[in-house]
């Protein structure tokens, strides 16, 4: 019977699924660096060659400079939280503790939640004077504050809200690591007389490393692309205190249509995703393995 | 943590509490949007054991916006990108774990660069393509820059490394076809991956948000999130019953999924994140 070589078999088996990483991966990024450089073509003028303007525009640009910071702080603030809860939350769910089933349950709900239903019900929660929050903080009689409408807490409570959806998700990845620590080690630090602290600081959480590095990573990720309850909750307001970088690319690129510019802002975006890209190889890879 | 530590009761029981705690104030949101949505308007912020139940609130909702057609598509769409996925990232595996060839390293590189720069990022210009093509505003659009999956051919190699090559050599000699033997014996081998795959696709592409809304423009694509948004911000003002209404019920078919088959998604979860 007549065969292909092998690596004609091998590129077929590739073709369809290159060409596709090609169209909407690759070939995008690509193009998005020829289109940093271009102006957003008018009616009566075409797209031509503009060098740095669009840059020179971002640099004299506050919007983009507090989206910048917005961004960082929502990471900031973000990230570390979420991660620690995500290792208390997995401790707990994999130990003997009470109603073990329900916890897990609780915790790991709003992963399967959509973003936008998430925002829409903590969009209630948050409401002045009828959310549970307000609600709340009324009993206890303190001042009503419109949690999303003020420039100084609208961050935090998106930060908030990420925690919420995030914390739950990292904790699937702790629980698969913990599963795989054997038992005979807690047994050995118990014998040597380690407190559960001691334990905890020197054994189990070193353990954990490769899965807090993993975790870091998609956290990183997911605070450049995580934006669709600002769509629901604030819209990037007030005065652009909620707007994040990939929102604002929204707003660039579809609602003032200003594709040059828009395409100089995912150039950020694509440097920010880099540098998690080279913490990634540069950290991860030397401490897992893939083969 | 462990049983192997001694620990006083008293602060075993504080732990228990403080787990409790947390799980008490995960549920609040999500409980008190349940409330909102099973009473009547008078009781949505006012808490009376004896508080009647309704289901009007959903009857509203799903008449006030064409919520049936947003189902349909978000199920089209989910099953599309799916079926799309599954078949393009088992050959791209397959060729990636059991060929050798030229270039292969570089591929896999090419492949790997997806899961930092995700479409979801590329908009600007993933937009311009659809435009190009032709394809605004259709369900396709939706899924394509989905259909090569980084994620999905990474977990599926990983998977079918693991096949003893005893197998797969005894089937070459029999005179079997490459893709006869990534039928008869890859594949069902990766069953648990395979499923383990679908569960996370589905949950995301069920909840994906800001590419359906920036491609799609009608009722006739709209999937369930945009549809949800749409009708949250433009037609109802602030009636939250109906609100509230509205998004339990999109994200009711998860929801359930999750609840009935809580082990498996867990495990699914898990076994996607597992390299």
């Amino acid at each position: 019977m007549f065969r292909l070589p092998d690596r004609v078999t091998a590129w077929l088996l590739l073709l369809p699924a290159l060409v596709l990483l090609a169209a909407f991966t690759h070939w995008p990024a690509v193009a998005t660096l020829f289109h940093s450089v271009m102006s957003t073509p008018k009616k009566n003028r075409p797209s031509r060659f503009a060098g740095l303007d669009n840059f020179r525009e971002m640099v004299a640009d506050e919007v983009f400079w507090r989206a910048l910071w917005n961004n960082i702080a929502f990471a900031v603030g973000t990230i570390p939280l979420s991660i620690g809860l995500a290792i208390v939350m997995a401790l707990w769910v994999n130990s003997r503790i009470q109603g073990r089933g329900f916890l897990r349950l609780a915790y790991f709900t709003p992963t399967v939640l959509p973003m936008i239903a998430v925002a829409n019900i903590w969009l209630f929660f948050y409401t002045p004077q009828y959310g549970l929050l307000e609600q709340i903080t009324q009993s206890l009689g303190l001042p009503s504050h419109n949690w999303l409408g003020d420039k100084s807490t609208v961050l935090g409570a998106l930060i908030i809200v990420a925690i919420w959806k995030e914390a739950g998700f990292f904790m699937i990845f702790y629980l698969a690591a913990l599963q795989q620590v054997s038992p005979s080690l807690a047994e050995a630090a118990a014998l040597e007389g380690a407190s559960r602290w001691q334990y905890f600081r020197r054994v189990l959480f070193p353990l954990l490393m490769p899965t807090t590095l993993f975790v870091l990573i998609n956290a990183l990720i997911n605070s450049v692309r995580m934006v669709d309850h600002i769509f629901v909750m604030t819209r990037g307001g007030p005065d652009s205190a909620s707007t994040l970088l990939l929102y604002y690319i929204y707003q660039v690129g579809f609602s003032f249509w200003d594709s040059g510019y828009a395409a100089a802002l995912t150039v950020v975006v694509l440097v920010a995703l880099g540098l998690v890209a080279v913490l990634q190889f540069g950290f991860l890879e030397r401490r897992t393995h893939y083969q | 943590m462990s049983t192997a530590f001694r620990v006083a009761p008293a602060s075993r029981a504080l732990e228990t509490a403080g787990a409790w705690l947390l799980a008490l104030l995960w549920v609040l949101p999500l409980a008190y949007a349940v409330w909102t949505a099973f009473h009547p308007a008078a009781y949505s912020t006012r808490f009376e054991l004896g508080a009647p139940l309704t289901l009007q609130n959903f009857v509203n909702a799903w008449n006030a916006a064409p919520f049936a057609r947003y189902f349909l598509n978000t199920t089209l769409l989910v099953a599309m990108v799916l079926a799309a996925q599954l078949v393009l990232g088992t050959l791209a595996a397959y060729a990636l774990a059991r060929f050798e060839f030229r270039g292969r390293e570089l591929v896999f590189a090419l492949v790997l660069l997806q899961l930092m720069v995700m479409p979801d990022v590329l908009i600007v210009e993933n937009y311009r393509t659809m435009n190009a093509l032709g394809l605004r505003d259709t369900i396709l659009a939706i899924g394509l820059p989905y259909f090569a999956s980084a994620f999905g051919i990474f977990l599926l190699r990983q998977t079918f490394k693991t096949v003893p090559r005893e197998l797969d050599d005894a089937a070459r000699v029999e005179g079997a076809s490459a893709l006869q033997i990534l039928l008869k014996v890859y594949v069902p081998l990766a069953r648990p991956v395979y499923l383990a795959y679908a569960l996370v696709s589905v949950s995301y592409h069920w909840n994906n948000f800001l590419w359906p809304l920036i491609i799609t423009n009608s009722v006739e694509t709209r999937p369930l999130t945009v549809g949800l948004q749409v009708f949250s911000s433009t037609d109802q003002g602030v009636d939250w019953s109906i609100i509230t209404a509205a998004t339990l019920m999109t994200s009711a078919p998860l929801l359930i999924g999750f609840l009935l088959f809580q082990r498996q998604f867990v495990q699914s979860f898990m076994r996607a994140g597992i390299r």
